[in-house]
């Protein structure tokens, strides 16, 4: 058989295994296991989006958490009914033209994407004529502009007092087909030329400017689509926790996106899915850290927070001693197994 | 084929260009020398659209280019290397060159003539650009440049750091692509000699004005040697 052939039906068997994966795990896990397991998915997402543009178009943007918040809170404000609003807008009413609408979960979803692309545009469009250290600060800035907005406008957003008793809409066959159309757009993206032209801007502009490739255009288009994902995984994320506010969408929720790519590896879609159902897991069982720890011969009272520390120092570690992270900017490939020797070589000798 | 009039380019304070004037024909190799720092590759850059020119006229094929972004210079068909082969070092050696195809519409292929020219990038394709040695990353940003078929290739100090093996390759391809007579080429160079073998017609800058120009053949008569020496 050739190896094209036989790779693409040892696709088809994952695919297939990975869909009866998700059905028994959805009958037989408990409550607790499928929320994180749904985290994973949404976590997927996120890095894959923050990847596109840090990974790979080379642009450090720490703004993720801005548009996160807008996706979240367009599509909260679509799927809830007329009477969860007036519930939830108790200080001040809702705006008119949004107090009677009410769509369907999946539009809503799309129309999160949206918004929080076309935000992306208008913060990318100025924003990305800077770079490196700068165009961090300016994403950062914009990330936060973002958050001071939704804490301001009450009665869009409900202000500090956030939105209560979403939907839980985010359910294991809503996410994880989320999880997977991104991986299935990110690989076909970057084998497509548009994919080539953004490594192409990332390993070196001038070149690529001089190839002919329209670079501010590169970096928009990615920043722009980066922002759509992390709208949608925004979304997804409220829908599953069934509560927004915007203390959510600091720069720690950007941070723990970017904690997973760069563990996983810039530039690497295996990586960042590697690494975001790692990290969403380590972050739940070292759960523990945060209570009082018995020690046998002494107990320490409850530290919130120490388990972040963990995080902190493999951070610290990957920095130190693997610089290019989990995978470097490698991919999974069925032909990985047959150069590490675990099966047949593709040319036939042993 | 590309005529430039009195081209002016400033950097924060200082004039880098001053008037540029000059014309590149096809079928010929048109060398600009000087010596460091007197504008060389700052024109080039300019050409290519890069840096923006403070005031002068660019036509290219009767195409007015003075204000176009570089996207749409190299649409037009103008090939550039630039200096010290910025190849995508994290790419493939086949990326690099498809990247060649950026301003191409979409199903565009690398020509043959680029292997023909560079056989030995044909048993590389797989491997990352960074990971080549000077002397082929060199080879493969002409063939990168060469993948679109421009009618002007813009060399900037090809020779600069390569192996005379090397060196003397290049000065063949560069001489086979001047003989089929379609492609103009601007060569800008430090190494007299290299300069003097290709060059059709000279130019010879000095703090941003070309300072003396004439056929390749009078590069030795013109004394254009001393106006490189320090």
């Amino acid at each position: 058989m050739r190896p094209g052939r036989r790779h693409l039906l040892l696709s088809l068997a994952a695919g297939a295994l990975f869909v009866v994966a998700l059905a028994l795990g959805d009958q037989f896990l408990d409550s607790f296991q499928l929320r994180v397991s749904s985290l994973c998915a949404i976590y997927v997402v996120l890095a894959l989006s923050l990847n596109l543009v840090n990974g790979f178009t080379g642009l450090f943007s720490l703004g993720h958490a801005g548009f996160m918040a807008v996706g979240a809170y367009t599509c909260a404000l679509l799927t809830m009914t007329p009477e969860q609003k007036e519930m939830n807008f108790f200080l001040a009413p809702v705006v008119p033209w949004l107090a009677h609408l009410s769509i369907p979960f999946l539009p809503a979803l799309v129309a999160a994407g949206l918004v929080a692309a076309l935000i992306g545009f208008l913060v990318g469009a100025p924003a990305l004529r800077l770079k490196d250290d700068y165009l961090a600060i300016a994403t950062l800035g914009f990330a936060e502009i973002i958050r001071v907005v939704l804490t301001n406008t009450q009665t869009l957003t409900n202000g500090a007092l956030g939105l209560k008793g979403l939907p839980m809409y985010a359910t294991t066959w809503v996410v994880w087909p989320c999880a997977a159309l991104s991986v299935a757009f990110m690989v076909f993206l970057t084998r497509s030329s548009y994919g080539r032209a953004m490594k192409a801007v990332r390993d070196d502009e001038i070149a690529a400017g001089a190839m002919g490739v329209d670079v501010f255009r590169v970096k928009v288009v990615s920043f722009t689509v980066s922002s759509f994902m992390a709208g949608v995984g925004g979304a997804l994320l409220g829908h599953l926790l069934t509560t927004i506010d915007p203390k959510m969408f600091t720069f720690m929720l950007t941070f723990n996106i970017l904690l997973v790519v760069v563990l996983g590896g810039i530039g690497s879609i295996t990586g960042s899915v590697i690494a975001a159902i790692g990290v969403t897991i380590l972050m739940e069982v070292l759960r523990f850290l945060d209570g009082p720890l018995n020690f046998g011969l002494f107990e320490t009272e409850a530290r919130p927070g120490l388990r972040m520390v963990v995080f902190s120092l493999l951070l610290m570690a990957v920095v130190l001693f693997r610089q290019r992270g989990l995978m470097g900017n490698r991919e999974f490939s069925w032909s990985m197994f047959s150069r590490a020797g675990l099966a047949r070589r593709e040319d036939g000798r042993a | 084929m590309l005529t430039v009039e009195g081209l002016n380019q400033r950097y924060g304070g200082s004039h880098i260009l001053r008037g540029v004037s000059f014309e590149a024909p096809p079928g010929e190799v048109t060398v600009l020398l000087g010596r460091n720092g007197v504008g060389k590759t700052t024109l080039l850059k300019t050409l290519m659209g890069l840096v923006p020119a403070a005031s002068g006229r660019v036509t290219f094929l009767g195409q007015e280019l003075s204000r176009a972004p570089s996207h749409r210079r190299v649409q037009a068909g103008i090939g550039y290397v630039p200096q010290g082969r910025e190849i995508f070092p994290r790419l493939t050696v086949e990326e690099n060159l498809r990247m060649g195809l950026a301003s191409l519409p979409g199903g565009a292929r690398v020509p043959d003539r680029v292997f023909e020219l560079f056989p030995a990038l044909r048993t590389m394709l797989r491997r990352r650009g960074g990971d080549l040695s000077g002397g082929q990353q060199q080879q493969l940003a002409i063939a990168r440049a060469l993948a679109m078929r421009p009618r002007l290739l813009i060399l900037d100090e090809p020779t600069e750091g390569i192996q005379p093996s090397v060196i003397q390759e290049i000065e063949r391809v560069i001489r086979a692509l001047a003989a089929e007579g379609s492609m103009a080429i601007l060569l800008v160079e430090q190494y007299y000699e290299f300069a003097r073998s290709l060059a059709g017609r000279y130019l010879v800058m000095q703090r941003g004005e070309i300072v003396r120009r004439g056929e390749g053949s009078a590069m030795e008569r013109d004394g254009v040697r001393g106006l490189l020496a320090l």
